[in-house]
């Protein structure tokens, strides 16, 4: 935002040591003679963002042309609403627009979450088992190797996970879901299936330990 | 990496690690960090997030993705 079209002036709430195009923001969106333009503009930054991750994320989301960017207008609309929700609980601890984006980058990971289900891969049923150590760089030459990771990772899930475990594990490491789909599957957040995880992959491996497959200190025996 | 271990670094958790949700609150002020300091920098003072970062691939794409907004936006 050029300081032509919104200078700063004295009356700005302090935040702390902000940068001078920060303060900017904040004081053009606080001005109702301003707010309109500021959100507008601000919106056009938040927009050119999103398109930016949704190309960058481009491979692995498998959104393009006229879809990418229907994505990108929902991802930057409900990231301006956050953000104008949120303002009063911007601290100035980091420049405004990277606070900004932040709320672009999780509302693009939140889209493409729900994106996911429009057309989701066919399930590979008992076969994905197998082709777990594939997935983890096993190569041919690892093949006996990789039949015993299989099995001994797939009792260690019966034996040891509960069910509520069980099924993100399974739904992530095995079916390859997307941990944000799964989110939007359940209806949870990531943070509490990123928390079934962590402790899904501590039981897993402690297992794994006990039973010979890995040295306590990460190796293979 | 053999498989196995590939996947035992998978299954390794880092007690340090914020989760999730700390790691989106304070993620801006992280990538400002990096930016201005480093990844080593933004390590010291968040041990815990950079932790989290390394082991939560859609945190780690968030990540990625502010500091290529942000730095697209300077360059």
């Amino acid at each position: 935002m050029s300081s032509a079209e919104c200078a700063v002036t004295a009356g700005v709430r302090s935040r702390g040591p902000l940068d001078e195009e920060s303060r900017e923001w904040l004081r053009c969106l606080a001005v109702p003679a301003e707010r309109e333009r500021a959100l507008a503009r601000l919106h056009v930054l938040l927009l050119r963002a999103a398109r930016a991750e949704l190309r960058r994320r481009g491979m692995s989301s498998f959104v393009e042309g006229r879809e990418q960017d229907d994505l990108a207008h929902q991802a930057a609309d409900d990231a301006l609403v956050a953000i104008t929700g949120k303002l009063d609980r911007f601290r100035g601890e980091s420049r405004f627009t990277t606070w900004a984006y932040k709320f672009v980058m999780l509302e693009v990971s939140v889209k493409l979450g729900r994106h996911y289900w429009r057309n989701p891969p066919v399930p590979m049923g008992e076969d994905a088992w197998d082709r777990i150590p594939d997935r983890f760089g096993a190569g041919p030459a690892e093949l006996a190797e990789s039949r015993e990771l299989a099995a001994a990772l797939r009792r260690a899930v019966t034996e040891v996970l509960t069910e509520r475990q069980r099924r993100v594990f399974v739904a992530i490491v095995v079916d390859g879901v997307p941990l944000d789909a799964l989110v939007a599957e359940l209806g949870s957040t990531r943070n509490a299936l990123y928390k079934i995880m962590f402790d899904a992959r501590g039981k897993i491996r402690a297992y794994l330990v006990a039973h010979g497959y890995l040295d306590p200190d990460g190796g293979v025996p | 990496m053999s498989g196995w271990q590939a996947f035992g670094e998978f299954l390794r958790t880092d007690p340090r690690d914020v989760g999730c949700e700390r790691a989106t609150e304070v993620l801006d002020i992280y990538v400002d960090v990096v930016i201005a300091y480093g990844a080593e920098a933004a390590g010291r003072r968040f041990p815990g997030v950079a932790a989290h970062l390394r082991a939560c691939g859609p945190c780690g794409e968030d990540f990625d993705g502010l500091l290529a907004a942000v730095t697209g936006t300077m360059s």
